[in-house]
């Protein structure tokens, strides 16, 4: 079976200024959620740019299904931060999540009724569809995050990335949120950048931690000496009242 | 009253006003909701080289300025995008260059440059039939690749970022919407001079943008608002007997200016009354 990930030795440079070093993943299962944890300016969004093909990285390999990213265009789904977003844009629910088939439909040609078909189940999906003449300013920002993600459902993708999907939402809409990539990650490989521990802690199957250097160790459990590397200072994650813990137990150093 | 519409000239003024509205009418929504305002500006102003151009090499001016502004167009979109230094101050020297190079071109030509002024500043009463011809020509144009384009430029301008990952050639379509855009502005020479292109390019579509959230809807309203105003503005000049381009601007202004005081007006009634 093809690989969904595959990053061999990748280096990104922003100037002078080494954004990601060495880093060497491998995601293979084609179905579950990895969160990915860092520290902001830790390089968490560019390290989805580079699997989006959006950044080239100065050494090292990207494939994606074997393919680099370029190729696989149709098979990758994508969330951004939708901050700095101008939503009084003159576009409805319903266009913007059509102009998740572009990659489909091809350059020059009118959408399908295939595209309108995937554009109508992907919007049923995030349960949006009844909004689906709306603009997209006059919806609350969990509906709008949900439109984002039917954009990036209507690519009909096996790779879906999300890159802080929970920042602006409160406590309810990240619940919602969270259970609807549950149901996601059945089909297809879903990837979330976050830095919200507590909610890794119980949805996500796996977690990568990234600053600068990625450790990840194909598990849903991180060693105290990795997250501590990453953050660079002593972390305390506090799981109460939550079913499983993201921590191994550790002793007090102190 | 309407008695003036008998001359020939007004004739060619009010069709002239019409194949504007319709080229800035459409093309300014790109420009209005992409924000690029300065950057169209700076195309219209640097422009200026190749009416110069036109002058130096004995040709019609407008066949100067037409290649000039594609030029500028895809000089600016590269520059502004690749370059090191900031996006406005890319445009900023770039809109000086090609204002600088039609003064000397200008001041090479031998003798003295007719009607210089109208390049800068718009006579709309003053435009031949022959240029009604070319303002058609490049309006089939500009709407020919709206319709053919319309998705992919509604993507663009919404989410540049999410329309290369979709494998679109982000770049070469930003730097065609920017010829699209030059080509309008040549449209729009003859109506305000390059000096006032740009309110053109943004009065009628700021407007039309409060009466709809549909991108369609508002090109067509802004075609609407173009047309009235600038026959209205065109009455005006000739009645007062001032100049047109910056008659139909004053217009302009003033409706937008009412409209949005008048909106803001009518919202208050409603919130106070609700």
């Amino acid at each position: 079976m093809e690989k969904v990930i595959e990053l061999k030795d990748v280096w990104v440079r922003y100037g002078t200024q080494t954004i990601l070093e060495a880093i060497n993943f491998e995601l293979k299962e084609p179905n579950g959620l990895l969160g990915i944890i860092g520290p902001n300016g830790g390089g968490k969004t560019t390290f989805l740019k580079v699997l989006l093909g959006l950044l080239k990285p100065y050494r090292g390999n990207v494939k994606l299904f074997g393919k680099p990213p370029e190729k696989s265009r149709e098979l990758v789904g994508y969330v951004p931060q939708y901050k700095g977003f101008d939503f009084d844009f003159p576009i409805s629910v319903w266009e913007v999540v059509l102009t998740g088939r572009m990659s489909h439909t091809g350059f020059l040609k009118k959408f399908r009724e295939e595209d309108k078909k995937a554009a109508e189940e992907a919007l049923k999906t995030v349960e949006m569809f009844q909004y689906r003449d709306r603009q997209i300013g006059q919806l609350s920002g969990g509906q709008r995050q949900r439109v984002f993600i039917a954009r990036a459902l209507a690519t009909n993708p096996k790779l879906l990335l999300l890159d802080e999907p929970n920042s602006g939402l409160d406590p309810h809409m990240q619940d919602e949120l969270y259970r609807l990539l549950s149901r996601l990650k059945q089909e297809m490989a879903v990837i979330m950048v976050t830095h919200d521990l507590s909610a890794v802690s119980v949805y996500v199957d796996k977690i990568a931690c990234l600053n600068r250097t990625l450790h990840y160790h194909n598990s849903r459990e991180i060693p105290v000496e990795d997250l501590e590397a990453t953050y660079q200072c002593p972390v305390e994650l506090i799981a109460h009242g939550i079913p499983h813990r993201v921590l191994k137990n550790h002793e007090e150093n102190s | 009253m309407f008695d003036f519409l008998q001359y020939n000239f007004i004739q060619n003024a009010l069709a002239a006003a019409v194949l504007a509205s319709i080229a800035c009418g459409i093309i300014g929504v790109y420009v209005v909701v992409k924000k690029i305002v300065f950057i169209s500006g700076g195309i219209a102003h640097a422009s200026f080289g190749g009416v110069g151009l036109g002058y130096y090499l004995g040709i019609n001016p407008m066949f100067g300025v037409l290649p000039f502004s594609l030029l500028s167009a895809l000089v600016m979109g590269t520059v502004s995008k690749k370059s090191k230094i900031p996006e406005d101050s890319a445009i900023g020297i770039l809109w000086s260059l090609g204002m600088a190079l039609g003064i000397i071109f200008v001041y090479l030509t031998p003798g003295y440059a007719p009607d210089l002024m109208t390049y800068l500043f718009g006579n709309i009463l003053t435009v031949p039939y022959s240029d009604l011809y070319f303002m058609l020509a490049l309006d089939v144009v500009i709407v020919g690749a709206v319709y053919l384009l319309y998705k992919e430029f509604l993507t663009l301008c919404f989410d540049e970022e999410f329309t290369t990952v979709q494998g679109l050639p982000t770049e070469k379509l930003y730097l065609f919407l920017l010829c699209i855009i030059a080509l309008t502005i040549v449209v729009l020479i003859k109506v305000v001079g390059i000096i006032l292109v740009i309110a053109l390019l943004t009065i009628p579509a700021s407007l039309s943008r409060k009466f709809t959230y549909n991108l369609k809807r508002m090109m067509l309203i802004s075609i609407a608002f173009g047309t009235v105003i600038s026959v209205t503005g065109i009455g005006l000049s000739y009645a007062l007997d001032v100049p047109s381009g910056a008659t139909i601007i004053l217009v302009l202004s003033l409706v937008y200016g009412v409209a949005s005081f008048g909106m803001e007006i009518l919202e208050n009634i409603k919130n106070s009354g609700a």
